[in-house]
């Protein structure tokens, strides 16, 4: 056990150091991620629609955190291939549930702290009330989703394990197609007809679905003074169906992703250099 | 009598290689090798580049699943007790492969980490092994982008002894060394053979590196093993008067011109 909470611990004290030695591109990624969202999100102010605002800030601070966690989990191998660290990783005696364990905590961190930059740099630029949402509700939202998305982030880890260069931009098509798909910053009826059926199985469009109900956009007895968050029961079965995904991607993911290490052992493809 | 520390018998790797829009071609990597290391032994593998050594280290590693032959390592068979070989192994590769950004330090305490061990203790075994090569405690807290080759290459070592472990494989691990880094390594390397018994699968291109260390020394040519013995054994059966001689005239392949690419990459 304390064994393998040292190897758990590794991960996050890599991941610790690495932030730390990059700072620079750090704080660049922050400023680009509060930089994007503000954008998105000055369309409401200037059409002097706070529920537009409201609708947009949502989704940009939701959108920050579950891409970000997606990203660091999917792009895990990728960037450990760039660092030329593979395959020592892989000849770690560390199972691969604490690997990806690891891994994920990492990202986890590193999301919320940016989902936290975000959300500051946004009030400033909005000027919005969050009087009256339902955080604790948004944040059970966050909690379940998080297992979803973390099982999407591995399964999507796969890509760079089977090939170098084409694996991560997969991933990055992956993530494209979430944000396309999920009413990120939009209805979902607006997508052309055929592609709305894939919302359906995006996570991400349960989450912002039920944390819009919890902010009270859309409820008409919602002010700017003081919104009408919905209360936790209201999104009973946004809860269960993202519960459900959980349930079905990590589990999901982990086996593909220990799959696809067994078949890059035998196809040589676990080498630094893909 | 004691179990050997490594077997491989009859190993075949072949790889795909696509030739084309549908051909694709089977290239042998390793064709039916098979050799033994006696525990406390060196052993060196020397072929040219694209001979299988990596590849061979590679299989031993866990990285790489053979097609067919059997290994074992200190009683564990591959593939099937993957996790137990990575706890016996220790391994340095060619590459230094480390966070470049990071120190030394840190870059070895989360290998010990990685591990299970104690980051305190593994860091003392660290600082022990580094002395010994000779390197100031002062480059420990550098990144290693800043460090020299053969810095990093002592970091490696470092590393893959940091876990204490009862085999080391050593993937051509003075490769691009400046001659003095070049000794501090072998001069370490046996007087931790003498002093720990550890078992040392080494691969090289150099041929004077082999007959100072190894005990034993095979020849690896297109995937084969062509021949094993001692260095004196080898010399003799091909009439030669070095190690060198005996390798061309044994394999028919020049090692020279594959060394200096190796060390100009």
């Amino acid at each position: 056990m304390e064994a393998t909470l040292r190897q758990t611990w590794a991960f996050l004290f890599r991941g610790y150091h690495i932030t730390r030695r990059y700072i620079g591109w750090v704080v660049v990624f922050n400023f680009y991620a509060l930089v994007t969202s503000a954008t998105v999100a000055l369309i409401g102010v200037a059409a002097q629609d706070y529920q537009l605002t409201l609708k947009l800030v949502v989704g940009a601070l939701l959108w920050n955190y579950l891409s970000w966690l997606y990203q660091e989990i999917s792009m895990s191998i990728a960037y450990e291939r760039w660092e030329g660290t593979l395959e020592y990783t892989f000849m770690a005696p560390v199972s691969r549930a604490v690997h990806l364990l690891g891994v994920s905590l990492f990202s986890l961190l590193n999301s919320v702290v940016t989902s936290v930059i975000v959300l500051i740099g946004l009030m400033l630029f909005t000027d919005l009330n969050l009087r009256g949402v339902n955080f604790f509700g948004v944040l059970v939202v966050l909690a379940v989703s998080t297992v979803a998305f973390v099982g999407l982030g591995l399964f999507a880890a796969v890509f760079p394990v089977m090939s170098a260069e084409r694996g991560a931009e997969a991933t990055h098509i992956f993530q494209g197609s979430l944000l396309l798909v999920s009413g990120v910053y939009y209805d979902i009826d607006v997508l052309p007809r055929w592609m709305q059926p894939l919302s359906a199985i995006s996570p991400a469009t349960y989450t912002l679905s039920a944390c819009r109900k919890l902010f009270g956009v859309g409820d008409s007895n919602s002010t700017p003074e003081l919104l009408a968050g919905a209360p936790l029961s209201a999104v009973t079965n946004e809860l269960l169906i993202l519960a459900l995904m959980g349930a079905i991607l990590l589990p999901l993911g982990l086996w593909a992703f220990v799959r696809i290490e067994a078949w890059a052992k035998k196809t040589g493809k676990l080498k630094r250099t893909g | 009598m004691q179990q050997p520390a490594i077997q491989v018998r009859n190993l075949r790797k072949s790889f795909r290689k696509r030739n084309g829009f549908r051909k694709k071609s089977e290239l042998w990597a390793i064709d039916d090798v098979s050799f033994t290391v006696a525990q406390g032994e060196t052993y060196g593998l020397l072929g040219p580049n694209g001979s299988g050594k990596s590849s061979l280290i590679r299989i031993l590693s866990t990285l790489l699943v053979a097609d067919s032959g059997y290994v074992e390592m200190l009683g564990y068979t591959l593939p099937e007790q993957q996790e137990e070989v990575r706890r016996i192994i220790g391994r340095v590769s060619v590459d230094a492969a480390f966070y470049k950004k990071l120190s030394a330090r840190e870059n070895l305490l989360y290998t010990a980490l990685l591990y299970g061990q104690n980051a305190r203790e593994a860091e003392q075994r660290v600082m022990e092994i580094l002395e010994e090569l000779g390197m100031e405690n002062a480059k420990f807290s550098t990144p290693l982008e800043e460090m020299s080759r053969g810095m990093q290459q002592k970091i490696s070592i470092a590393r893959a002894l940091m876990i204490n472990p009862p085999l080391l494989l050593l993937d051509e691990p003075t490769t691009g060394l400046d001659p003095k880094s070049r000794r501090d390594v072998q001069s370490f390397l046996e007087n931790l053979q003498s002093r720990e018994g550890t078992t040392i699968l080494l691969t090289t291109h150099d041929m004077a590196e082999a007959e100072r260390l190894c005990a034993r020394i095979g020849f690896l040519a297109h995937g084969k093993l062509v021949a094993e013995g001692t260095a004196k054994q080898l010399m003799r059966r091909a009439g030669a008067a070095t190690l060198d001689d005996a390798f061309i005239r044994l394999t028919g392949e020049e090692l020279v011109e594959e060394e200096m690419m190796a060390v100009a990459d």
